[in-house]
């Protein structure tokens, strides 16, 4: 079950939040959030020289007892993070990997629209409808 | 349509008994009503108007008389007689008399006013949709009122009259009758058209029908239309029906255009495409990201807005527009100024598989455009564009005279100034004077090159630096054409004669120079415009110099220059520095030309000094182009890094 999807700038602000309209969904923000370091910790780590060769998926950032955080950067170090439930085995590892692909291409369709500022929030309704769709599909 | 003249005895008759009615709500009638009469009546006064309200819908109402199946003169002559016309409303009283009149006519009673004062049977409705009439009651009303609005010629402007329509509903019941006493037939013949659309509307988004029905009688009625439409709302909206079928047989075979404001018609297809060509002048091409961006920008609406229209239209994401892109695009922004909501998804109709399909058609369309504007005066190459542009901003023009003649809004106001603005600036931008919009326009003749995507764009910067290095090649073809078949030829015949001299004595040092010279020379010909060679020219005239003993030389040199022909005075001079060194005149007389030897000195070194300048600045220039070039790459270096997974997933 997809509980949340947040896109992260380079300079480390949400660019995009969504998650399960639940209670509490402040304790999906603060887990994204401290999440972000577990992300910067893998990239510094692979070392100045690996730029280019560093895989974009990153995996399972850090389980905890209810949920599973993955994380995804890409080139141009937009980080996209997401929270899925432990209670959830049926999600592959490959699974995770394409919804991190769909969010990436919608991402650079976003990046595309000439009236589109990076670094600017995302209010695009076509990654809008893609996330939901996503998280329809995975509960 | 007559309004004052029929209304006048008519009104004064009725006033008297419309005036001590119109005090009275549903009872104190002058006229005798009996209680039969009275529930009928009173009955079918609350179907046509709600209770909230004060008046009858001049639909509903409209609807009912036509039900009652009285000619419409007939209808028309109740509705003037029952005062609605003269008051401006259906009320209660109005109403009622109308129903009298009715039930009069019915019954074969002239229509007058003593007529009711018989005893009358209850008049007859044939047809009484019951739940519709009172479902329709208010979307009818409405339509009612959306014809209210003052339109003007555009269609656009037709859009916004159904935004300002809505804004007008609650006010709705004293207005709307006013569209129906004076030309009920029309009424009457509208009342199909709000039925279907009443019926279809369940919200702002589905307002199609209605107003792309008055966008086409905008389309068809250009003056006169619009200059009566203040006092006869009705008799344009009767036209609509006229127009709408006329047009309808003037359009495509495609004739299901019945209810769809995101289908594209000829005119606005047109003028699209005479947009897409002023920012893109290949129409198979695409319009870049930022210029649509900048072009879009100017229609005022705000960013997230323009956003998603970006993500509607551009349907590969590709960043860029190709022309049924952009005309989608273009439609899209022209239906949102005219008050329509945004689709989620990109209607069918502007898809665009389905605009290149359709656009089959007007592409001939364009083409006769453009042969239309071929015969416009001024055939320079630069005023292409402005032909196309006036003539497009002819059309608007028209049209935004006629929005003057009209009532305007504001946001009409701002339409046609943007669409004022757009014309203007793009025969600004063949004229090339400053309009409040310059940078725009600077940006945009710019960008246009680089509509193209960006990689032929850095081909194209690519080309320019390899340019100078073939030159040489040209010139040395010249030189070779010219001189060096000589050269070589007496090069030969000095190898033959090994090089010597005039002067025998000097004979030594020259076959060394003889060997280097005659690839120096095949250089020293080009130097005139080949400064890259003047690197090993110099080098050469050095050696000339130095080795420049022979005396016989510079008359050598000048000989050969004048046995040559030379054309350009650069040439000579320089030829007879070094050209004609290795030319061997044997029977030269060896006189003293020390002098001579150093004047040939002194100008070579000028000329050297020259060659060097030039060079120089090649040098910087060529520099330039690198650094622009660098970041050109470097641009596009990131580009790719930001699509590189992509590619790579």
């Amino acid at each position: 079950l997809l509980l949340s999807v947040v896109c992260f700038a380079p300079q480390n602000y949400p660019l995009y939040i969504r998650s399960v309209p639940t209670e509490n969904e402040l304790k999906f923000h603060y887990t994204v959030h401290t999440s972000l370091d577990v992300v910067d910790e893998k990239i510094s780590a692979m070392g100045k020289a690996l730029v280019d060769q560093r895989e974009l998926y990153l995996g399972l950032l850090y389980p905890t007892e209810d949920y599973k955080v993955y994380g995804y950067v890409t080139n141009s170090r937009v980080k996209f993070v997401m929270v899925v439930d432990s209670s959830n085995t049926a999600l592959r590892d490959n699974e995770i990997r394409s919804m991190f692909r769909k969010l990436h291409n919608s991402y650079t369709d976003i990046m595309c629209n000439p009236f589109y500022n990076p670094g600017d929030r995302i209010h695009s309704r076509a990654f809008d409808s893609m996330v939901n769709s996503m998280m329809m599909q995975v509960c | 349509m007559e309004q004052g003249p029929a209304g006048g005895p008519a009104a004064a008759a009725a006033a008297a008994t419309t005036s001590t009615t119109a005090t009275a709500g549903t009872g104190g009638l002058l006229l005798p009503l009996s209680e039969s009469e009275q529930q009928r009546y009173s009955e079918l006064f609350s179907r046509c108007c709600p209770p909230p309200e004060v008046a009858a819908g001049g639909s509903s109402v409209g609807e009912l008389f036509r039900a009652s199946q009285l000619p419409p003169d007939t209808l028309h002559q109740i509705t003037e007689l029952c005062g609605a016309k003269r008051v401006g409303y259906f009320g209660p009283a109005q109403f009622y008399i109308a129903l009298k009149l009715i039930a009069a006519a019915q019954s074969g009673f002239p229509v007058r006013i003593e007529s009711i004062k018989n005893e009358l049977p209850l008049p007859r409705f044939m047809a009484l949709k019951n739940d519709s009439e009172a479902r329709y009651g208010t979307p009818a009303e409405l339509h009612g009122v959306k014809f209210q609005v003052p339109h003007a010629a555009l269609e656009k402007n037709c859009y916004k009259r159904t935004d300002e329509g809505d804004k007008q509903e609650p006010r709705s019941p004293p207005v709307s009758p006013i569209c129906s006493p004076p030309a009920s037939p029309s009424t009457y013949q509208r009342i199909p058209l709000s039925y279907g659309y009443g019926k279809s509307r369940s919200g702002l988004e589905q307002q199609h029908g209605v107003p792309y029905e008055v966008r086409h009688s905008t389309h068809q009625q250009d003056g006169p239309s619009s200059g009566n439409y203040g006092a006869k709302p009705s008799l344009t909206c009767s036209t609509p029906n006229r127009s709408l079928s006329a047009e309808r047989e003037q359009q495509d075979s495609n004739t299901h255009y019945s209810d769809d404001p995101w289908r594209i018609t000829e005119e606005q297809r047109d003028y699209y495409i005479n947009q897409f060509r002023s920012l893109q002048p290949d129409l198979s091409s695409f319009v870049s990201g930022s210029v649509a961006k900048n072009f879009f920008t100017k229609s005022k609406l705000p960013i997230p807005e323009l956003s998603h229209i970006w993500e509607l239209s551009d349907v590969d994401c590709d960043g860029a527009l190709t022309l049924p892109e952009f005309c989608a695009a273009f439609h899209l922004v022209v239906a949102r100024k005219n008050g329509y909501q945004l689709p989620e998804t990109l209607p069918e109709t502007l898809l665009p598989e389905y605009l290149q399909a359709a656009s089959l058609k007007p592409m001939h369309d364009c083409a006769l455009f453009d042969s239309y504007s071929e015969p416009l005066p001024g055939s320079q190459q630069t005023r292409d564009f402005s032909r196309s542009e006036k003539t497009s901003a002819e059309e608007v023009p028209d049209n935004s005279a006629l929005l003057q003649d009209g009532k305007k809004d504001d946001e009409a106001l701002k339409v046609n100034t943007a669409l004022k603005t757009i014309p203007k600036e793009f025969q600004h931008l063949t004229v090339k004077t400053a309009t409040q919009e310059s940078n725009a326009l600077k940006a945009r003749p710019r960008s246009r090159s680089y509509s193209s995507t960006s990689i032929e764009d850095a081909m194209k910067k690519g080309e320019e630096p390899p340019t100078p290095p073939p030159r040489p090649q040209k010139s040395h073809s010249r030189a070779s054409s010219l001189d060096l078949n000589k050269i070589f030829q007496q090069n030969t015949q000095a190898v033959r004669s090994g090089w010597l001299p005039p002067p025998p004595p000097a004979l030594p040092p020259r076959p060394s120079v003889s060997q280097t010279e005659p690839p120096s020379e095949v250089e020293l010909h080009p130097q005139m415009n080949r400064p890259p060679v003047q690197a090993e020219e110099n080098s050469s005239t050095k050696k000339e110099v130095v080795l420049a003993q022979p005396p016989s030389k510079p008359t050598r040199r000048k000989l050969r220059a004048e046995a040559q022909g030379l054309e350009t005075p650069e040439l000579s001079p320089t030829i007879n520095v070094t050209s004609s060194m290795p030319a061997v005149k044997p029977h030269l007389p060896v006189q003293k030309q020390s002098s001579k030897q150093k004047r040939a000195i002194q100008t070579a070194i000028r000329k050297n000094k020259e060659a060097n300048a030039v060079l120089a600045r090649l040098n910087s220039e060529l520099q330039q182009q690198l650094k622009e070039v660098h970041k050109e790459r470097i641009a596009l270096e990131t580009q790719l890094e930001q699509l590189r997974p992509v590619t790579v997933l």
